[in-house]
């Protein structure tokens, strides 16, 4: 018999460790249990999955109560994890083997499609490395939804004695996870990218800077790269490539800015997280000023299967110019959190409404902020948009890393609007005026429209305009998106208090 | 944990294995933070001189980011997540009356320094918020009950 019970640290913290360890204590040595990551499923966590010859088969959420009756039988069942509707409706490429194999057993990571392509990227000159990328329509998961191939191709082109492949891992993103998921359910996957990236740009260095608030993804990571160092996927010759290509993990500092590529690669070299201007671009002078790739975690963690699968099979999912698939994280007030990793298209009212199954609270949904604390909060009324990086753009918003966060008809959208001001204030990196002091300006300028002061409002989409304009990056330049679209979306929310002041 | 300033040749010691690291300033406040709780005054020069850096440059290196103290915390570190999806399901209130109840603002220890309160901007539990994390280990789903229990068991 086997057992699987997560070591995602969302499972973890709902209970998963002390159940584990109340199943250990009550089965003999014939059952072998597995931490495996998570099926992505965090209402139904921790979710443990029974292999008693026949199949998986999965029960949740189990908790210390529930471990006698799980292990003699008697405890209800999920059924397979693969006909549980939230799960059958996915498209699984990136996350194919989050939550299915032991993370950390090399031999289980390549038993299910691990390595394949890694060892077809070898058969590969760096030249058609980089047009398979292209052609597969990736384009990158952190936020910008930046070409990857063009990218790649920048520091393939690149002369320099020495190339940099960085994976940009702080997410700091409220509302996304999908990076902590896969770095905790199948790490080698990002090693795979990686070393594949490496091949491709002529790069034989690695980094992937990984926020400190994630210390179980940390301590993986870690595993994971001592193991494929131990095994010969990393190192002076690549799966015996001839090759060379090596990593390590870095730990961030608690500082939100540094998920930001330029902010990133100052951190890393031993800076101030402060934003650099651009030119230069990073794929020119990124890490100690030498070509370097700066992808974020979704994007390389899906390279190996997009050599694995071709290009082809990767670019036949999507939309438009949204290819592939999109992990979107669903979360907040919602009834069904989790991962959901699906074809770009579905509508962000299908996403909410039918796979996450409206709102915790049971109360009507009132708005839901997209792609993290500089993404707009969407209002009902523009639930019919499709999930891709243009049709997102169209509707005056942004699918950034792609969380959504659910809100419920409780939710004052002007305490919002103030609260992403105050953590851009908090979290600026002080290079532009219009960051460090406009964010401040904008927390105090949205109290004098709490306070009843009608001019304000004019005064806040002034403000905001300056921020949008004068800003190098992204945390000044797109705070305005969740201010913007509460002010504008959510006219209420900032009116009543005017009129009951007056 | 020590309460007093190490000496510099100890940090030096501590710090030296690292220098071959490229960008080795990061993971040697880290390593510091972790042996000592804190980032002590004392390790500015020594830094500044293993790495050739100005002093200036090393304290604006440290004091830019969140993570690293100037002072040790207090015996237990609770960090609440501030950030919009905890809020979404009534983060803001458990953290309020957590920040009542131990007579602390943000960044406060309680006066027995039982408890240090940090905010953080996510721990990546947002599909099971509200979430905290306890000396390194994350709760999710946590309510007030729980979390006063949780506090009772640190003697908060």
């Amino acid at each position: 018999m086997k057992i699987w019970v997560p070591m995602d640290s969302a499972a973890k913290a709902l209970g998963a460790d002390e159940v584990a360890d109340a199943i250990a204590a009550q089965v003999g040595p014939d059952v072998r249990i597995i931490r495996n990551g998570s099926r992505g499923m965090v209402w139904l966590e921790p979710l443990v999955e029974i292999d008693r010859g026949d199949g998986r088969v999965a029960y949740g959420p189990v908790t210390l109560d529930d471990v006698a009756a799980l292990l003699d039988g008697t405890l209800e069942s999920l059924g397979r994890v693969e006909d549980i509707p939230f799960f059958a409706r996915q498209t699984r490429l990136t996350f194919a083997r989050c939550g299915v194999i032991d993370p950390l057993d090399l031999d289980d990571y390549a038993a299910h499609g691990g390595l394949a392509g890694l060892r077809r990227a070898i058969g590969m000159d760096s030249a058609a490395i980089v047009a398979e990328v292209t052609a597969s329509g990736l384009r990158g998961r952190g936020g910008a939804g930046f070409p990857t191939g063009i990218k790649w191709k920048t520091v393939a082109e690149a002369v320099a004695d020495q190339k940099y492949i960085v994976c940009n891992a702080d997410e700091g993103d409220s509302g996304t996870f999908a990076d902590r998921m896969i770095m905790e359910g199948d790490p080698f996957t990002l090693i795979e990218g990686m070393a594949i990236a490496g091949l491709g740009v002529g790069a034989t260095r690695g980094y992937v800077y990984l926020r400190s608030e994630y210390p179980d993804a940390i301590r993986v990571m870690e595993a994971a790269v001592r193991i494929a160092r131990q095994r010969g996927m990393l190192g002076a010759d690549v799966l015996g490539s001839g090759q060379a290509f090596d990593m390590e993990i870095r730990t961030g500092a608690g500082a939100y800015v540094c998920g930001e590529e330029t902010s990133l690669l100052n951190s890393l070299e031993g800076k101030r997280g402060t934003v650099r201007a651009k030119p230069p671009l990073p794929a020119l002078e990124g890490f100690l000023g030498k070509p370097t790739v700066v992808n974020n975690v979704i994007s390389l963690a899906t390279v190996p299967v997009i050599f694995e699968k071709g290009a082809q099979h990767y670019a036949d999912f999507g939309l438009g110019r949204s290819r592939g698939t999109v992990t979107l994280q669903i979360a907040g007030n919602v009834a069904r959190g989790g991962l959901f990793e699906t074809a770009f298209g579905m509508s962000l009212g299908e996403v909410v409404n039918e796979i996450g199954g409206g709102t915790r609270s049971g109360r009507p949904v009132k708005a839901v902020q997209v792609g993290g604390p500089l993404g707009a909060y969407m209002p009902v009324s523009k639930f019919d948009t499709p999930m891709g990086y243009e049709d997102f753009d169209a509707a005056g918003g942004l699918i950034g890393h792609a969380g959504l966060v659910v809100f419920d008809d409780t939710a004052d959208m002007l305490q919002m609007a103030r609260f992403a001001m105050e953590f851009c204030a908090v979290e600026s990196c002080g290079k532009c005026t219009p960051c460090r002091i406009g964010a401040v300006r904008g927390v105090e300028t949205i109290d004098r429209i709490a306070a009843g002061d009608a001019g304000a409002a004019d005064l806040l989409t002034d403000l905001c305009e300056t921020m949008k304009d004068g800003s190098l990056c992204a945390l000044g330049g797109f705070t305005p998106y969740p201010v913007m679209s509460a002010l504008t979306q959510f006219p209420d929310d900032f009116a009543t208090r005017r009129e009951a002041a007056e | 944990m020590l309460d007093q300033a190490p000496a510099p040749d100890d940090i030096r010691d501590l710090v030296s294995p690292l220098l071959t690291l490229e960008g080795p300033l990061l993971p040697m406040l880290h390593a510091i933070q972790a042996e000592w709780g804190h980032v002590p005054q004392a390790a500015v020069p020594v830094l500044a001189d293993l790495l050739n850096l100005g002093v200036a440059e090393v304290h604006g290196v440290i004091s830019f980011y969140h993570d690293f103290r100037k002072e040790p915390a207090g015996r237990h570190m609770l960090k609440i997540c501030r950030a919009e999806a905890c809020q979404s399901v009534g983060g803001n209130a458990m953290a309020q009356r957590m920040l009542d109840r131990l007579g602390v603002d943000w960044h406060g220890t309680t006066r027995d320094g039982g408890v240090t309160v940090e905010p953080v901007y996510c721990l990546g539990m947002c599909a099971c918020g509200p979430a905290v994390m306890l000396d390194g280990r994350v709760i999710g789903r946590i309510d007030d009950a729980r979390l006063d229990r949780l506090m009772t068991q640190v003697g908060a």
